[in-house]
């Protein structure tokens, strides 16, 4: 099956763009980005704070079982229209990675059906490449430890 | 030539995975791909060099030619790499479409009632 979504990172371009094409009424994709409980339950994390205007910030966490933190992110709104658009900057807290500029944009397809278009830009070719490798390095450590996982039930 | 061959970059840029679409059926030679492009053929040589540079390509010689052809083993590598990136945001956003979906629902007969 094809994917509704689609990834285009150019050759040495430090920016990504990633497309998707939703079976959703534009303000229901919209909302998904607005509400925090909603955000929640998509994006897998704790929405500590979103404010959905220009000059707000956000920040999320993700906690493992245990209740120890694996992920901090958090960024400041610059631009904020809704249903159309919204800019922000992205930070993974705590890692090597630098603060990156996103520009989210919203658009109806019918009456049924919306788009989003998110352009991200990086600091650097480099740090987008590695960013871009970096699923596959947690893939990898998350099959590590759900073998832990099993590994230690066993015992 | 200093500069660090990338993979990643190299399948980045759209005339290269046109490149490797094509010799992905049968070996050619330079001339019978640059056949293929509306781009001057010192380009497409430059494509080449860097797609055989990160061992995408294969060089044979056959004769008096050189054909390329794929490396299936760095093309499985390379499949295989982007791939997690693009299933992490496909699966995100498969989830913000089933909740919302729900969503849907659960707010459309709150409307009825």
């Amino acid at each position: 099956m094809e994917r509704k979504t689609k990834v285009n990172a150019e050759d040495g371009k430090q920016e990504i763009v990633i497309t998707r094409e939703f079976d959703l009424p534009l303000d229901l994709l919209f909302k998904a980005y607005v509400e925090p409980e909603i955000v929640e339950q998509w994006m897998g994390t704790k929405v500590l704070r979103l404010e959905n205007k220009p000059h707000g910030s956000y920040r999320f966490e993700t906690s493992d079982p245990q209740g120890n933190v694996v992920f901090q992110a958090s960024g400041v709104i610059h631009e904020f229209v809704a249903d159309r658009k919204i800019t922000r900057t992205f930070e993974m807290e705590n890692t090597p990675f630098a603060a990156q500029l996103e520009f989210l944009e919203f658009d109806a397809l019918t009456d049924d059906t919306s788009k989003l278009n998110m352009h991200i830009v990086f600091r650097s070719v480099e740090l987008r490449d590695q960013l871009l490798k970096l699923p596959f390095a947690q893939g990898i450590n998350m099959a590590h430890n759900r073998l832990q996982d099993i590994a230690s039930k066993l015992r | 030539m200093n500069l660090r061959r990338d993979v990643f970059q190299a399948i980045a840029d759209p005339t290269r995975r046109a490149i490797l679409l094509l010799v992905a059926s049968q070996s050619m030679t330079a001339g019978a791909i640059a056949g293929n492009f509306d781009t001057a053929r010192p380009t497409v040589s430059k494509h080449l060099q860097i797609l055989t540079e990160c061992e995408l390509l294969e060089q044979e010689q056959i004769g008096r030619e050189i054909y390329y052809h794929l490396n299936p083993k760095k093309i499985k590598e390379i499949a295989e790499f982007i791939e997690p990136f693009l299933e992490m945001w496909d699966e995100r956003f498969n989830k913000l479409e089933t909740v919302m979906k729900r969503y849907q629902s659960r707010d459309g007969k709150k409307n009825k009632s």
